[in-house]
Parts: C-alpha cells; structure tokens; sequence
C-alpha cells in the first residue's frame, strides 16, 4: 500500500531531488512522456476526476469536478495558487523547493487535458529561494523540451510563467489571486463567476494548489482508482501536514488520512515538548476553530474535521500546551487577519479592527465586563449565527476567518477570559 | 530620472511575456524598488509608462502589497515573523530583542538608512519557529540572543549578497524541513532574489 506520493524523490536524494538530472533518474517526466502519445486530454480528465483527489489549499474541493467546470471558450489558463500565506502552513514551500519538477510535470500533463498554452505559477513574494529554484526548475523543463513550443515533439504548445506575489494573504483566495496577476489589488471577487468560466482576463481559468496539482504525476502514472484506493473515502491520496507549535517535532508529514488526532500528535509529532501537556490545537491553519483534547480519538478525514465544526483546511495543524495564554494567542491571529484585510467589506474591515482592539484591551489587563458579548456581537455581524460551516456577509471567506479563534476561546476557554477581564485594572482604555 | 539600459531591458521583456502588459505591473514595481531602494513618484512614473497605466493606478496596485516599500528602506530589511506559530515559540521576543540591538523601532527605518525591521505576518518557516528573514532570506529557529548577533553581523560586516544558508549556519537553529543543497545566490537588496528581476547576487 502506497503510503507516500509527494515526499519519496526528497527523503531518498536530499541532495539534488530539486535538478532535473535527479528527476529523470528517478522516473520524472515519463508520465508526461507516455500520456502524451497513448491518452487523450479527456482521458486524464477520467483519471483524476476517478482519483477523488481533492484540492489541497484550503477548501477541499475536488480538483476533478473543479476542472468539469472549465467553459469552452479560448484561451483558457491554469494558474498554481502557490501563494502559501495561512499561519501554520509551510508544505507548499517544500514541495517548490525540494521537487519542482513534479511540479512541472504535474502542470504539463494539467495544461494538456485542460487545453491550455500558458500556465502561471504564484508564487508569494517572500518565498524568494522557492521561487529561485521553481524558475530554475522551469528553465531546465524548457531546455529539456518538457516545456514550449512543441513538447516532445507531441505538437503540444505551454508557457510556464513564474509571477511573484508582494506580500499579501488574500491573494491565496483564488479570485484575489487572478486580480494581482493581473496587474491589479488583490481583491477577491464577487462569484459567480466562477474562475472556470471567468477567470485571467476574463477567460476560463483553472486555479489549483502546489499539492494538489503535484498529485498529478502519480495519479497518471497509476491511475485515478489506485489514488483512490489510498486512505478513507472523502480523504483519499495521502497529504501533507505542517506541524508546529509546542509540539516536539514540527515538520512536515506526508500520510495517509484516517489515523486519529492522537496519533497525529503524539506519535508522528512526538507528543508535546518539556512533557507538558496538551491544551488545544489548530486543525488546518488560522482559520480553522480549534480542536480540545476531547476529540484526541476522532479520526483526522477532512469530513470528520467537518463534522466536529472546524475543517483540515490547508493542513496546518498548530499545537498549543498547557502554558499557552489562549487569549494571545487568539490575539495573534486576529491580528494577522486585520493586518490581511483587503477592506473591500465592511464587517470584515471594521470587525476585524476592533475585535483586534477588544482583544488587545483583554490581554493588556484593560478588559472590560462587557467586552465578551461585544468580541461576539461583533463576530455574528461578520457570520450571522456564529455556526459552522460559517455564514458569511463578505464577499470572501476572510471575515469568517476571523471569527473562528474567537469563538474557540469563548467555546472551550471562557473562563480565562472572563479571569482576565476579572483582574483588570478598572481604568481600562 | 529614466532606467538604466539594463533595467529597461528587463522592463520591456516582462511586458512581453504576459498576455497583457498590465500583469507586469508587479515585477516591474519591484525592478523600480530596486532601483530608487523603495518606490518613489518617480519609479511609479516609469511603471506607469511601461504598462500603459496611469501613475495613480500604479500607486493603487503598490499600496495594496506589504513588499513593496512607498517610504524608503534601509540595505537591509530584518522581517521578524509574529503569526501563531512564532509567537507561540518566542517570535514577540526575537522582535523586541531586534529593536533594541539596532536601535530601529518595528516599521522604521534607522536614521543612518542602512536597516528597517518589521514585525511580519506568518512567512511560511511555522515549523522553525521563529522566523526571520533578511530581505526575504529565510533564517529559522532563531533566539533573542542569536537575532541579536545576526543584526551585529548585518551592521558590522555589511554583507553584500544575503544568503540564507549562511544566516541559518551562523544564527539559525531548527528548521521547518530539510532545506536540500545549498544554493551560491542571495539577496543583494530589499527585494526578493529572483533571476528574472536580476536581483539574485553571487556569493563571493
């Protein structure tokens, strides 16, 4: 049984599994090699549609269906969300870093069933040395004659560019991510449209993340049922998570979904450090609610996470123990959503700003009695009924991001708050 | 003032390679940042021209982005990460220790104009927490003391390619992953080290 798709070239040549010379001894670009004479576009379609794989950026949805919805029209783009930005996710950038060309091959063989002739990667504009090596990588494709004109010779034409985002969160969101590469302030837009049918310049567009589209290589290679014979159903493949936080090794894990929280935790993250214990955690990134030792044993599958109201979203998983100030450490997040506001929406504009306030007040020991109706008065302003999946006033999921570790200090660590409001001082600001 | 020929060269094969020029917008922000160290009227000016925008159109794209700097910045940009991860590792702490050894408050540049620093948003290193990176050069698992020495080494020896792997050998601790073989370039300025911007310097 397959237990590792993406991390294999890595482990086993940590010293060159970025270089095409590596890749090509290691198999890479065979697929590509293959797919291009004995199967149709349409055939790949079938495969990763059969593959069940779903997106790995956040939202879960499967890249099969996603990319039924491409509209007719021409040209038609594939856009790499590469713009990694949620708080306790750091596996895309290992993925750029470390296999490029997985990557590559992946965006080959995507562009070919898709239709397209020019591929962007996004690439957020901190990840310089990520970038360095994707553009390196992307150079080496062009010489080899995986990328351009006429690719081995199949009379398929692609473009790869490398596009460098300049520092804002909110271009993960598909739809922002379209506004900035074309030349605009990432701003998410109204949908639909949907990017399918009106994405770059208004043309269809297929925007998927770095993991997911590095599945590819190997969901071709093997087929769509043998990915889907990987791991519970609605989980299928493997993924990687992020681990980080208090937990004794952080890093980056390639598994396969379905073991619980506690095996997560305490095998694969070697349990809590100094032997402190465990007092909550972050499932899938800043804007997922938080999970409470009390679903240790809840098995870790994206409809679980789900069902349990909060979500594996980009696999980040943050671990906090027992000396964690839970009020901070909300802080800390709203804060970072604040700061990553695109202010077209008024309730995530203003909410965020003075939640971020209220939140302040709190741990600088000036909260107020009051203060805890108001975090959530303004919380269901910006998600009416403050529930889970969330409702949203906003035009992006951003607003309701910001809720989230409110509502997980008010759910599972009231009493703290309400301590700290209880010994402040009464001269609060 | 107009770019140099080089820069030029660079502009116009941005513009050509997207299917609309508009979309060069933000590599062309940043070939202005390098070239005026921060965006100026001026710079903005030019990436107007070049894109077919107008000035203030340009102004609205930069001011929408973190990276790209409307006041000028010093040599070095020291980015302390303060998201989650870091902050739940000592991130607060690396910034604080950053400020006093330089002498430059967070969002400020010093008066001599050779450093700013800045708390940051996650920057993607949440396994080797805390992060830092000196224009955009990642260092992981730093400490007070060792953030410190990094800001020392930055004032002291003046380095003119900013490498990560040498800030993670010298100052740096856990990482988030294994980063794989070294790489000879770095950072020669407050942008990003990318080939295509010819903003990637050799180490010597």
């Amino acid at each position: 049984m397959t237990d590792r798709i993406l991390t294999v070239r890595m482990e086993a040549h940590p010293a060159d599994s970025n270089t095409l010379d590596r890749y090509e001894a290691t198999g890479g670009y065979a697929t590509l090699r293959k797919a291009l004479v004995e199967m149709s576009p349409e055939q790949i379609r079938d495969e990763v549609k059969a593959a069940n794989l779903r997106g790995r950026g956040g939202a879960g949805f499967p890249a099969g269906v996603k990319w039924g919805f491409l509209a007719p029209a021409e040209p038609r783009y594939l856009v790499i969300n590469a713009d990694e930005s949620e708080p306790g996710t750091f596996k895309d950038r290992q993925l750029l870093e470390r296999d490029p060309h997985q990557l590559i091959e992946g965006i080959v063989l995507s562009s070919y069933a898709l239709g397209v002739n020019h591929a962007f990667i996004y690439i957020r504009g901190e990840y310089a040395r990520p970038a360095r090596r994707v553009q390196r990588a992307v150079e080496e494709a062009y010489d080899a004659g995986y990328l351009g004109e006429n690719i081995l010779d199949s009379g398929l034409a692609l473009d790869v560019m490398v596009h460098l985002g300049a520092g804002a969160y909110i271009c993960g969101e598909e739809t922002a991510l379209l506004n900035s590469l074309e030349g605009r302030r990432g701003e998410p837009r109204l949908k639909p449209p949907f990017p399918a049918v009106e994405g770059l310049y208004a043309k269809p567009t297929i925007v998927n993340n770095v993991e997911t589209i590095s599945n590819i290589p190997w969901i071709i290679a093997n087929g769509g049922s043998a990915y889907d014979a990987i791991g519970p159903e609605g989980s299928r493949g493997t993924r990687i998570f992020s681990l980080s936080g208090h937990v004794a090794r952080p890093g980056n894990y390639e598994v396969v979904m379905g073991m619980t929280w506690r095996e997560m935790i305490y095998q694969i993250g070697g349990g809590i450090r100094d032997g402190n214990e465990l007092k909550c955690w972050i499932p899938g990134g800043a804007s997922a609610p938080w999970f409470t030792p009390a679903v240790l044993d809840e098995p870790v599958t994206l409809d679980d996470a789900g069902r349990l109201g909060s979500m594996l979203g980009s696999g980040g998983i943050v671990v906090m123990d027992e000396t964690t100030d839970v009020v901070a450490a909300a802080l800390s997040i709203v804060k970072f959503f604040a700061h990553e506001s695109c202010g077209q929406c008024t309730p995530c504009r203003e909410g965020a700003t003075w939640l971020e306030r209220i939140l302040q007040r709190i741990v600088t020991g000036h909260g107020r009695e009051a203060d805890i109706g108001l975090l959530l008065d303004v919380c269901d302003n910006i998600s009416p009924g403050l529930r889970w999946p969330p409702a949203q006033t906003t035009i992006c999921p951003l607003g309701p991001s910001l809720v989230s570790p409110i509502t997980s200090i008010m759910t599972h660590f009231r009493s703290e708050v309400e301590a700290m409001i209880r010994h402040a001082e009464p001269a609060g600001v | 003032m107009s770019w140099p020929d080089d820069v030029v060269e660079r502009a116009e094969v941005m513009v050509a390679k997207y299917p609309e020029s508009r979309s060069a917008v933000m590599p062309l922000l940043y070939l202005a940042m390098r070239e005026d160290k921060g965006l100026t009227l001026d710079g903005m000016r030019q990436v107007a021209d070049y894109t077919g925008l107008t000035p203030v159109q340009v102004e609205s794209v930069a001011s929408f982005y973190s990276m790209y700097k409307r006041d000028s910045v010093g040599d070095y940009i020291v980015s302390v990460c303060t998201s989650i991860s870091c902050h739940l590792l000592g991130g607060d702490e690396v910034l604080e220790a950053v400020a006093e050894e330089t002498g430059v408050p967070p969002g400020e540049t010093g008066s001599d104009g050779r450093l700013s620093v800045e708390g940051v948003e996650c920057i993607g290193a949440c396994g080797g927490a805390p992060a830092v990176q000196v224009n955009y050069e990642l260092v992981e698992g730093v400490t007070p003391d060792s953030a410190r020495r990094l800001c020392r080494w930055l004032a002291d020896d003046q380095p003119v390619v900013i490498s990560s792997d040498q800030m993670q050998a010298d100052f740096g601790g856990i990482r988030s992953f294994e980063w794989g073989p070294a790489e000879p370039g770095g950072a020669t300025g407050p942008v990003p080290a990318f080939g295509p911007l010819g903003t990637e310097g050799q180490r010597s």
